[in-house]
């Protein structure tokens, strides 16, 4: 049977001519991938800002004249929607998903190049908005990242003239931007794989990449359908979500709507989107684990189970936010016992991720150091979730610090690391050159040890009682002056991390010229993107012939091989017989 | 939300089965080799990509229409407010024309059948014709939703007034664009076919890929429509 791929099917492959369409206009999927990679950083280092903003004035009140509450309410919002949306959404599927889908499958681009240049500037389009509202009579929207109406779109909160219609006008364009993008993960990893690259030989990174991004799909119309009504509440008068009420003194035009509607449509979306970041931090992990330790990753078709376990079960987790809301207290014994069943995929992951390194031949590389910051981070971060996740305990916790410190170790600083260890770890290949070792170092303990001195005593201040989202505390009777100390050393860690990854930032630019030479597969990496013919690869990946994948991605410490790991196009009969199979507790 | 659960448990339901199909549970460490005549079968690529795409986007489409519609039950569920007379929620008087406009879709979508069939046979004139009706059907539906929105607006129910017309026009026209986007690429596979430019088989995608699509709001309106008439 003749066998042609789909990628050698297109008679021509859209190739560049000139400059604009080669690193502009793009339809390659590695440029459009740093394009995406690029915007997110840019607009990350925003959000940084705001959070050291916010850190000022929590750790030095009425020091800083130039923060009011009006604009506190704003950085925090802003940071909030900034870091999960447009950086960590964008960053892991825009960015890693569009690297590293087609040349870990083999494929010489995504199905369907044009949308998904297309998809990056209708993105780059939803941040241009987004930053617009900082702009705006007004400024942008202070609502906090969950936009909860009816405060969100009244008189009164910052932002509600022209930020917050901003905000939604926003969010729509970024979920029209990241749906072309989506069909095409999701299409490409089904359709475009190369010959021989089965689902199950797929390395994890695919794998929590294509199930996120179906997660997304799914998840994100629940925020397109919200951000319409609340965008009609606001301008048509409509009631959807707006309940009658009486604002400054005069009685609204609203009647009747249900602010619980809303909250149950977000976190709808709001509660796939920490899997959207965290799957692929657990796919990526999972292959810097297995790399920098040369070893197999332990129990691969559990950890593609667990995968797909979590993706399924987050979506009937949603109202464990809500518990507080108000909404029908029979629903919490429904969400806290899903939330906590959850927990069984999860913790099947990181025995793996143990057991892996568990006698393994551990590298401690500058991405090996950041997998395992995650994975201690991510155990951190996940035991409180099982403190949040029951009804009773979540009750007094809500709304403080706790939950802030939660939070940020198990979707903030856990992704962010994983984010980090994968610049380390595939600079080399978008490259051709290793990032300077020492930075790195400097930026990983900085990094590590800034976040644990940032959010472990925030854990303390909540169980005092400290809430979160108030500008300033006051002489509140509950918190002793150490709570203040407390604030203001947590204050100095997080201009200490801040500074931290503005050294990781120039890490990058630098080494760009001065970096060392990395060759083309500086890891000794089994997986396809470390053996295409050119480093970096040219547009189309590949040679005149598409690889052809013989195993799986996890060939690392073989018996009786030469070197101690098999690329997976390696045909059989080249080097010696390589065992395979033998006994060996793989799961 | 029960609905909205439903739905995704079945699509993901779905999707799982689907997966576990294509051997989700082979040992990925044993053996070498192609698997040539096993999987990859995938690989040979029938569907083509974009009929792929499509079926995803249709995915995608489906969450959000069950999504609003969720939302639609729940505002008026009478559990929502406690007190009587905060009720707010007053049926609107569907306009008459809402049965012709659906007919019309309905033509359309017949037409878009016969295009695909007229191409699959190769009765060219035949395809045309279908292609042209099924558009010009659109067309009029969207003319037809027009109509009855005037109609609306002018037995005074304003969008502002009550939720349940809030809800009219929201669902409708979401529908309305979802249609327009399709007749955007139904213009570009007409002026292909009438060019007769492009090789048959592109062409025939896309009215193959342009009639499913049709199918497919077809049927989302008669849910919407049905969802409309009976609350």
């Amino acid at each position: 049977m003749s066998y042609v791929a789909i990628a050698d099917r297109h008679a021509h492959l859209h190739d560049p001519q000139t400059f604009i369409t080669k690193y502009v206009w793009s339809q390659d999927h590695k440029v459009i991938a740093i394009q995406y990679m690029g915007t997110a950083m840019a607009i990350g280092v925003v959000a940084i800002a705001l959070s050291i903003l916010m850190r000022l004035q929590l750790g030095f009140p009425g020091t800083f004249n130039f923060i009011n509450p009006e604009n506190y309410y704003q950085f925090v919002s802003m940071h909030g929607m900034i870091m999960v949306i447009y950086l960590l959404t964008a960053l892991f599927l825009g960015g890693f998903g569009n690297y590293l889908i087609p040349l870990m499958c083999g494929a010489r681009d995504m199905v369907f190049p044009y949308l998904n240049m297309v998809s990056y500037w209708v993105y780059l389009l939803a941040v241009l908005v987004l930053v617009a509202s900082f702009f705006v009579p007004g400024g942008p929207t202070g609502a906090g990242w969950t936009l909860y109406p009816p405060q969100a779109i009244l008189e009164g909160t910052p932002g509600a003239d022209w930020g917050i219609t901003l905000m939604l006008i926003s969010l729509i364009i970024f979920i029209v931007g990241f749906t072309m993008g989506g069909l095409n993960y999701v299409v490409t990893v089904l359709q475009a794989r190369c010959r021989g690259m089965t689902l199950m030989r797929m390395p994890l990174s695919v794998w929590g990449i294509f199930t996120a991004t179906i997660l997304a799909l799914l998840a994100f119309p629940a925020l397109l359908v919200s951000s319409i009504m609340m965008a009609l509440d606001n301008h048509l008068h409509t009631s959807f979500f707006m309940p009658a009420l009486i604002s400054l003194g005069d009685q609204t035009v609203h009647k009747g709507g249900s602010p619980l509607l809303f909250q149950h449509l977000f976190w709808f979306f709001g509660h796939p989107e920490v899997y959207i970041v965290a799957l692929p931090a657990f796919g990526i992990v999972s292959d810097l684990i297995s790399t920098h330790a040369r070893r197999h990753i332990f129990g691969y078709r559990m950890m593609v189970w667990a995968i797909l376990a979590i993706g399924i079960l987050s979506f009937v987790v949603w109202a464990h936010h809500m518990y507080v809301s108000g909404m029908n207290p029979y629903f919490g014994f429904f969400f806290a016992t899903t939330t906590l069943i959850i927990a069984i995929p999860t913790a099947i992951k990181v025995y793996n991720w143990v057991l892996t390194l568990w006698r393994g031949d551990v590298h401690l590389t500058l991405p090996m150091l950041f997998a395992i910051g995650f994975v201690f981070t991510f155990i951190n971060g996940g035991l409180t979730g099982l403190f949040l996740g029951n009804v009773t305990v979540d009750v007094p916790l809500s709304d403080t610090m706790f939950v802030v410190a939660h939070f940020h170790m198990v979707m903030g600083v856990s992704p962010v690391l994983v984010v980090c260890g994968a610049v380390y770890h595939w600079y080399p290949k978008m490259t051709g050159r290793m990032l300077d070792e020492r930075l790195g170092r400097l930026h990983f303990w900085l990094t590590l040890i800034g976040t644990y001195a940032i959010f472990l005593p925030m854990h303390y201040l909540g169980i005092l009682g400290v809430p979160r989202r108030y500008f300033a505390l006051g002489d509140t009777y509950f918190a002793p002056d150490s709570v203040h100390s407390m604030n203001a050393a947590i204050s100095i860690a997080a201009i200490v991390v801040a500074f931290a990854q503005m050294i990781f930032l120039f890490n990058l630019f630098w080494s760009l010229r001065n970096g060392k030479p990395s060759g083309p597969n500086p890891w000794r990496a089994t997986t396809l993107e470390w053996q295409t013919p050119e480093t970096p690869p040219r547009h189309g990946n590949w040679g005149p012939e598409l690889p052809v994948v013989y195993r799986w991605a996890y060939e690392y410490g073989a018996p009786g091989n030469k070197d101690d790991f098999v690329p997976q196009n390696q045909p059989p009969d080249q080097g010696t017989a390589v065992a395979v199979g033998h006994g060996r507790n793989v799961g | 939300m029960n609905l909205v659960v439903a739905s995704v448990a079945l699509v993901l339901g779905i999707l799982v089965w689907w997966m576990a199909a294509r051997r989700l549970t082979s040992r990925p460490w044993e053996g070498q080799g192609t698997f040539d005549g096993r999987d990859s079968a995938l690989i040979h690529a029938e569907p083509p990509p974009v009929r792929v795409g499509l079926w995803v986007f249709l995915a995608v489409v489906t969450s959000f229409f069950v999504l609003l519609m969720t939302a639609y039950v729940i505002r008026m569920s009478p559990h929502l407010v406690q007190t009587i007379d905060l009720r707010d929620w007053r049926p609107v008087a569907e306009p008459p024309v809402l049965w012709l406009n659906t007919v019309l879709l309905a033509v359309g979508s017949v037409g878009m059948e016969i295009a695909r069939r007229g191409l699959r046979d190769r009765h060219y004139d035949r395809a045309a014709r279908g292609l042209l009706a099924g558009g010009a059907f659109a067309i009029a539906f969207l003319v037809g939703q027009w109509i009855a929105w005037r109609q609306l607006q002018a037995a005074g129910y304003y969008a502002a007034a009550n939720p349940a017309n809030a809800f009219f026009y929201v669902l409708t026209g979401l529908h309305a664009l979802h249609l327009l986007g399709g007749l955007v690429v139904w213009a570009r596979a007409t002026a292909r076919v009438l060019r007769g430019s492009i090789s048959l088989e592109t062409t025939r995608l896309s009215v193959d890929l342009c009639t499913v699509y049709w199918h497919y709001l077809l049927a989302v309106w008669i849910v919407l429509l049905g969802l409309l008439v009976i609350t």
